[in-house]
């Protein structure tokens, strides 16, 4: 299949070009760990974030951070417990197999004693796991600090709405599949859901929290870091749940505000002849019912704002990269590209191949 | 034999009385042979979800794969996990239970043997319904715990989710009716002696899973009943668009039927390896009285945890460190039942024979499973792996290497009781290794996919994620274990006709169902025997029982005693038993139709309900729900007042 290949390209712009100081802090606390056997076989090592861009193993966040430590510890236990118990089952099998000639075994039924050190040592272990893991749940799920951002993470079939205050909360952006926060500042997403269930998960970030109707959760975290960070959704949500992914972009606070600022205001007038004509086209068909383009007459809500299309890096819930081609397949037949989708094929939205490319002009002006 | 069948009375025209042939299967109520149509059918249902695994695992061989429909996954991976819980490994187990349960407790049947027939007929009817959605291209499509409120009709409109609440509703009536069943056989047939602290552990087990069934699967049976009636009927439960209802509903009442679930097909293997591994090491059971109370104290603390499943759902801090902490709990008692196996073996006599090969892989792989189910106790965490392959890894170790591997330990060790002739141990060996090593590419490299960010029910993924080479190396395992289990039916069939002859006690095992014929004539016991110990045939001088290669017993029990008595006098009584139950003067509840009359009922009753689904010509079919319920109404009146006696 052709268009497959489009696909395969979330991330050219995505987190595998991740700054090299976040991918050299996970590199340290990786190379911290007593498991090297364990790690090198999972292909850990310096190069771990490029090769695995979603992995949960370099952790930006002190969200993320105090989940990965008391993975580790975890781990690091729970392998200790495992290697005790498959030596001593290794040292039964081959000490006491069967042998011709040898004596019937003993009858013994039990020893209370022993029985007794297996009841209690396993409890002492689960004591030591038990403490640091209620002291982080409570840590990690604790409210959002005054100066906080209020993201609006609203799910939907298969694509991602995001909802800022500006203006002072008097009024809100909304923006779809790359969510922007600001470095160094708390940022309380408010997880929404008017459809089904989603889970939203940005690994790097740190642990999911799901998008469940009519229960509004939050997930509060303070991005360290500038970057790009591969997100995906991770509760099963129906036909594109696979190919409903995200960015999460990290910025310094003066970008990150330059961007909202851009994202408040009204779409780019055309610049050209091509583009005026792609405005046009757009506006003129059906895309009007489910898209909103500030400044023009589209003020649809059922598919994502393309106020300021052409910024974002991906399209399609972050599943290829923005660019003519991959638009230009998307506006021919969305449903193939992902199943399910609300977004129907060129003949249904009654466009011409000639008219693509003035369309893809357009839309790639929307800065 | 077939002058004492047809001296039944002649005013019943109708009475069934066949003794061979497909007739005299249909209208058995015979425990062992119930409970092997459960084993012949769970295993087909168990290929069938393996052929369903195989095409996911096709499909995700290579990334971005477009082999299959993204809604083709969806029902296949439901499917699967439907299929291998509820038809197949459930089923399997059951089928141990009728056939072993009442020969360990020195009966002649379970307590309600119509009964029996009646939960075997409803659970094939039920599985044949469920997967007859195959062929309206409408499985059930959102995953085994089914998620609302995409379940519902506002964003599941198709008939999939219909085939699942009415397809489930009818396979849990099954497994309820048997476990009762089990319940009030183990409770109320043990033979004269047989304390409850004399029960052989897979009776034990057997009798903790089924009054985990009764409760859990009421539970769940409440859940897909209000399911069934916002769906066909307009109420609200679920219903998240009009009625504001909130979803979280339906994951409490899955979970708390889920979690008791995953012990349901764990403990009935803590009861065959209980079993198996003193058999082979020569020794009894390390700690009896303690594997009793953990196994029923994993039961019990099953019914605390089942919000786990639900830490990503926002419900507290408080709620999240309950079930941290009672998650966590459980480790102790599994603990001790494997640090137990090992205080079984320290000292024995171990002979490694296929049955115990996946014993002890079993404690190896279940071990694993356990580890990470600690990890996924600890909530902040297990933000990172839940609803990711980790998690599916998990899920793998526990119900694969451990329900799976514990299940064909089981088959291996009591096939010879019920064909009479030994399975190839040479192609067990194959088996063996290639189911292992299969299980282990297949599932391991699963842990490092979601930590590395996989998240699971994905129908395909991205190739620039790092996820392709850990991928196709799981389809590779996945298709050694195909490989691995076609050598196990092969080894199934061929034996059954072919295999060496076992004799009563092939592996000189201690307890009663050892102690008769194999097969194990239909009235199982000539005289009920009388229990002294737990390990009744090793009683006298086990030495006698020892030494031959894989524990082969020949013609030397007649030094055992069983209850006092010699267990060379009692071969004596199964040489008799080449004689019938009349003969002997024992009375055997006589064959009925009414069981699968009455499951054909109720199926018919559940099933015509699709019909009422679909527009057109179908939708006025309700004649086929009438016509169910009247044979319901009929076979319960006809099966109460059937008389007990043929003669």
């Amino acid at each position: 299949m052709k268009s497959t290949g489009s696909l395969g390209r979330p991330h050219a712009n995505g987190a595998a070009t991740g700054t090299p100081s976040r991918a050299a802090a996970g590199r340290t606390r990786l190379g911290a760990l007593a498991l090297p056997l364990l790690l090198l076989a999972a292909g850990c090592g310096p190069d771990h974030l490029k090769h695995y861009p979603a992995t949960t193993f370099a952790p930006v966040t002190s969200y993320a951070r105090e989940q990965d430590w008391l993975f580790r510890y975890v781990l690091v236990l729970g392998v200790a417990v495992g290697i005790v118990v498959f030596a001593a089952l290794a040292y039964v099998l081959v000490r006491f197999r069967h042998r011709p000639g040898a004596a019937e075994p003993q009858h013994v039924h039990g020893n209370t004693t022993l029985e007794l050190a297996w009841t209690l040592i396993p409890a002492v272990i689960l004591a030591f796991i038990a403490v640091p893991t209620v002291k982080a749940i409570f840590s990690t799920q604790a409210p959002a600090p005054a100066n906080a951002l209020h993201i609006v993470v609203m799910g939907k079939q298969w694509w991602w709405q995001f909802k800022y205050p500006v203006n002072g909360g008097r009024d809100t952006v909304l923006t779809a599949n790359e969510i922007h926060v600001p470095v160094g500042r708390p940022v309380e997403l408010i997880l929404k859901s008017d459809n089904v269930l989603h889970s939203f998960w940005v690994p790097q970030m740190g642990g999911k929290r799901d998008l469940v109707p009519n229960h509004d959760n939050k997930l509060v975290f303070t991005p360290e870091e500038p970057g790009v960070y591969y997100g995906q959704c991770a509760e099963f949500c129906g036909d594109s749940h696979a190919l409903m992914r995200m960015r999460m972009i990290a910025q310094t606070p003066e970008d990150f505000q330059r961007w909202l600022d851009n994202e408040a205001s009204a779409a780019a007038e055309p610049a050209d002849s091509a583009v005026m004509l792609g405005r046009q086209l757009v506006t003129s068909k059906p895309c009007v019912g489910c898209h909103t383009i500030k400044g023009t007459v589209m003020a649809g809500v059922t598919g994502p704002n393309l106020t300021h299309f052409g910024r974002r890096r991906t399209m399609a819930a972050g599943i290829m990269d923005n660019n003519a081609q991959n638009l230009a397949t998307w506006l021919r037949d969305a449903p193939h590209v992902k199943p399910g989708s609300k977004m129907p094929d060129m003949k249904t939205l009654n466009l011409k191949d000639e008219e693509i490319p003035y369309i893809v002009a357009y839309l790639q002006s929307l800065q | 034999m077939a002058s004492t069948a047809t001296a039944s009375a002649p005013h019943r025209v109708a009475a069934p009385n066949a003794e061979t042939g497909l007739w005299s299967w249909i209208t058995t109520v015979d425990h062992k042979r119930i409970g092997i149509m459960y084993g012949v059918t769970a295993f087909l249902f168990f290929l069938m979800g393996g052929v369903e695994a195989l095409i996911i695992r096709a499909q995700l061989a290579v990334p971005e794969n477009r082999l299959i429909e993204a809604d083709t996954y969806n029902q296949l991976f439901s499917m699967h996990a439907l299929t291998m819980i509820f038809l197949a490994l459930m089923p399997l187990t059951a089928a141990l239970f009728n056939y072993v349960v009442p020969l360990q407790i020195g009966a002649r049947d379970v307590a309600f043997p119509r009964l029996n027939a009646l939960s075997y007929w409803i659970f094939l009817f039920g599985g044949l319904f469920l997967n007859a959605s195959w062929f309206l291209k409408a499985a059930p499509n959102s995953g085994w715990f089914a998620y609302a409120p995409i379940t519902t009709k506002a964003f599941g409109p198709g008939l999939n989710m219909d085939f699942y609440v009415l397809g489930l509703q009818v396979v849990g009536l099954s497994s309820i009716v048997a476990s009762l069943n089990f319940i009030i056989t183990i409770i109320n047939l043990r033979a004269p002696g047989m304390r409850l602290m004399r029960m052989p552990i897979f009776t034990w087990m057997t009798l903790v899973t089924s009054v985990l069934i009764v409760t859990a699967m009421a539970v769940f049976t409440i859940a897909i009943t209000e399911l069934l009636f916002d769906r066909f009927f307009g109420t609200n439960f679920f219903n998240t668009v009009s009625a504001g209802a909130d979803p979280l509903l339906w994951q409490h009442l899955f979970w708390m039927f889920g979690h008791p679930e995953v012990y349901i097909l764990i403990i009935p293997i803590l009861g065959i390896v209980s079993e198996v591994i003193p058999t082979f090491s020569r020794k009894p059971l390390f700690g009896y009285n303690v594997m009793v109370f953990s196994g029923v104290l994993i039961g019990w603390l099953g019914w605390g945890v089942w919000s786990h499943h639900m830490f990503a759902v926002g419900l507290g801090p408080i709620a999240d460190s309950f079930f941290s902490l009672s998650t966590m709990l459980i480790a102790i008692p599994t603990g001790i039942k494997i640090f137990n196996y090992l205080g079984t073996m320290w000292g024995g006599s171990i002979r490694y024979t296929t049955a115990m090969n996946f014993a002890v892989a079993f404690i190896v792989m279940f071990t694993i499973g356990g580890i990470s189910g600690v990890m996924h106790a600890v909530a902040p965490s297990d933000l990172q792996q839940t609803d990711t392959y980790f998690v599916v890894a998990h899920i793998h170790y526990v119900f694969f290497g451990g329900t799976v591997l514990g299940l064909w330990s089981g088959l291996y060790y009591w096939y010879p009781k019920v064909f009479g002739r030994l399975l190839d141990e040479k192609l067990g060996a194959v088996h063996f290794w290639g189911t292992l090593i299969g299980m282990n590419l297949t599932f391991f490299p699963m842990h490092f996919l979601g930590m590395f960010g996989m998240a699971r029910r994905t129908w395909t993924y991205s190739r620039d994620l790092g996820f392709n080479e850990m991928n196709l190396l799981a389809t590779a395992g996945a298709f050694l274990i195909a490989a691995s289990t076609l050598v196990f039916a092969i080894n199934l069939f061929t034996a059954w006709k072919r295999g060496e002859l076992a004799g009563d006690n092939p592996w000189g095992a201690a307890t009663l169902e050892w102690s008769m014929a194999s097969p194990p004539p239909v009235y199982n016991f000539a005289a009920l025997p009388q229990v002294h110990s737990r390990m009744p045939l090793w009683e006298g001088d086990p030495t006698k029982s020892a030494g031959i290669p894989h524990g082969r017993v020949e013609e030397s029990t007649d030094q055992i005693t069983l209850g006092g008595t010699k267990v060379g006098e009692l071969h004596e009584a199964t040489e008799t038993n080449k004689m019938s139950a009349h003969d002997l003067g024992i009375h055997l509840p006589p064959p009925s139709f009414w069981p699968i009359v009455l499951a054909f009922g109720i199926s018919l009753l559940f099933g015509s309900m699709i019909f009422r689904q679909v527009e057109g010509a179908w939708h006025n079919l309700w004649y086929l729900s009438f016509a169910g319920l009247a044979t319901v109404v009929v076979s319960i009146y006809a099966f109460a007042f059937e008389p007990g006696h043929s003669h």
